[in-house]
């Protein structure tokens, strides 16, 4: 190990560190709201030319995002030796739940205008959509049972029942995948990301069953 | 129909307010006692709309309420990937483009074929302005003042032969002018087609400008196709060749995704795009959805070219 990795990973939680990520998760979705706000009240061209369809996109590329951030806890962790960062993970988690549902609700409220009949309609014929609701629905239970007591509660059972999370960055990125027309380079960078932090786990998960199973016992 | 320029040649979008512009055209047009019937396709939908339309008479398919959709989003946002895929990528991406010196091709079944510089090529017409209903397939919609000539002129010009069945439009190929197509988002270059009597439509433009100026570069400088029954991306921009065939073209989003753009493309409520609804659309500009009409509001004009045909099928 050279020297200045010893050095990085000896790193303690900076004051500022707590600072930065409440901004990251408090800042960007309410920003997005009030940019449509000003722009249609006050004649502002923050979100461009549509921004109804603007801030839906970001909303649903920040929900990605947050993703990536909640999944990258437990590598960063490891590889760092940061033990600090794991008491993030349920933050950018739970704020991957609420800028999801957001740009559900964007999607709803302001989109389609509660147009009941085409809401039916993406819902049960439109794939993307149908898929995209799917990961958030299974962002509900995880985000119910974020709590401590909820942790305590469940135990063992609360792993299990978190293991869903793999399953909605695989279903996120689909969705954008298959709602963009022609230009899939985002999709494919993002799909990227998360086969590395997915993979890193099953790298991981292995190494180590293989060092308890070559463990001398006694 | 031969409806003329309503706006001075030389006034600039920043001389030209929505409003009194699209007023001065009303009159004119009651002036020239055009009469505009009831659109057929439409009025069955919305029949408030459709009756409002036959008392104003308006012209071009405008409905009463529509207005010129502002300079900064008719040339903002658009999509023409040459330039980049996102909708704001043109105008920044196109800056440096040099439309000119510009060469057009026609050939094909043709009895004069012909390379033009751009100039020549415009003589075939009279340079006149029109405001046409704009629909994106991806259901936003805009009002767009445009310059240019009748496409009609330009094939009569070259005589088409009896064997002329179809027209394809080419746009230019030059991935170090056109940076987008360097990558491979849709097969280069982008390539439209009309059947020939969509082509000879009075109402289908060759443009070369908007709001009284030259076409800016993002738009599709300095030329494009205008079809304004017809979702945008028919509306090919920076064309180079235009070949009269007797065989349908292949077209560009056509190959792309098969399912989901048909040939025709034809503006219409009641066909969904497989991904999204076409019902509706958003106005740029406005915040709550308007209803699509039948062909973009154009159905009294252009409707019987498609009667006995289905639309469903032919999309």
């Amino acid at each position: 190990m050279p020297s200045w990795f010893v050095r990085v990973r000896e790193w303690k939680r900076p004051r500022w560190w707590t600072w930065a990520v409440w901004i990251a998760v408090l800042v960007p979705a309410p920003t997005v709201l009030a940019g449509l706000l000003s722009d249609f009240l006050l004649g502002t061209r923050w979100l461009g030319s549509n921004p109804v369809k603007e801030g839906e996109l970001i909303l649903g590329q920040l929900t990605i995002k947050y993703l990536v951030a909640t999944l990258a806890v437990t590598p960063v962790r490891r590889i760092f030796g940061w033990n600090w960062v794991q008491k993030d993970r349920r933050t950018f988690g739970l704020t991957a739940f609420f800028v999801g549902l957001a740009h559900f609700l964007w999607y709803v409220m302001l989109d389609i205008q509660f147009d009941g009949a085409e809401l039916s309609k993406d819902l049960t014929k439109r794939t993307y959509i149908i898929v995209g609701f799917i990961a958030l629905l299974i962002m509900v239970p995880l985000a119910v049972t974020s709590t401590r007591a909820m942790i305590a509660r469940l135990k063992k059972r609360w792993t299990t029942l978190h293991n869903w999370v793999y399953a909605v960055p695989v279903l996120g990125v689909t969705h954008w995948w298959m709602s963009v027309k022609a230009d899939i380079g985002e999709p494919i960078l993002y799909s990227l990301v998360f086969a590395g932090l997915l993979g890193w786990r099953i790298w991981h998960a292995r190494r180590e069953t293989s060092r308890h199973a070559t463990a001398p016992s006694k | 129909m031969h409806i003329r320029s309503s706006i001075p040649a030389d006034l600039r979008s920043s001389d030209i307010t929505p409003e009194p512009l699209y007023l001065s055209r009303r009159e004119w047009l009651a002036a020239a006692g055009l009469t505009v019937g009831a659109i057929a396709g439409a009025s069955a939908l919305l029949p408030r709309r459709a009756g409002a339309q036959q008392a104003q008479g308006t012209p071009y398919g405008l409905q009463p309420d529509d207005k010129p959709t502002p300079w900064d989003d008719v040339t903002g946002y658009n999509n023409f990937y040459e330039f980049g895929t996102d909708k704001a990528d043109p105008a920044v991406e196109a800056k440096n483009f040099k439309p000119r010196p510009w060469t057009v091709k026609v050939d094909g079944l043709v009895k004069k074929p012909g390379d033009y510089a751009l100039d020549d090529f415009l003589k075939a017409g009279r340079i006149e302005d029109r405001i046409y209903r704009h629909r994106c397939v991806e259901a936003w919609s805009m009002v767009i003042p445009w310059r240019g000539i009748m496409l009609a002129d330009v094939l009569k010009r070259a005589e088409p032969t009896p064997g002329a069945k179809y027209v394809e439009f080419t746009t230019l190929y030059d991935p170090a002018r056109m940076p987008g197509q360097r990558s491979p988002v849709l097969r280069w270059p982008y390539t439209e087609g009309l059947r020939l009597d969509e082509a000879m439509h009075p109402l289908t433009m060759l443009a070369t400008g908007v709001y009284g100026r030259d076409l800016p570069n993002q738009n599709g400088a300095p030329l494009r196709l205008v079809v304004p029954w017809k979702y945008g991306f028919k509306g090919i921009k920076s064309i180079v060749h235009i070949r009269l065939t007797d065989r349908q073209p292949e077209t560009a989003w056509n190959l792309s995704a098969p399912n989901e753009y048909g040939f025709f493309s034809n503006v219409n409520p009641t066909v969904d795009h497989p991904r999204w609804s076409q019902a509706k659309e958003r106005r740029i500009g406005e915040f709550l959805r308007r209803p699509t009409l039948m062909f973009n509001g154009y159905a009294d004009q252009v409707a019987s070219l498609y009667s006995g045909m289905d639309l469903r099928r032919n999309y």
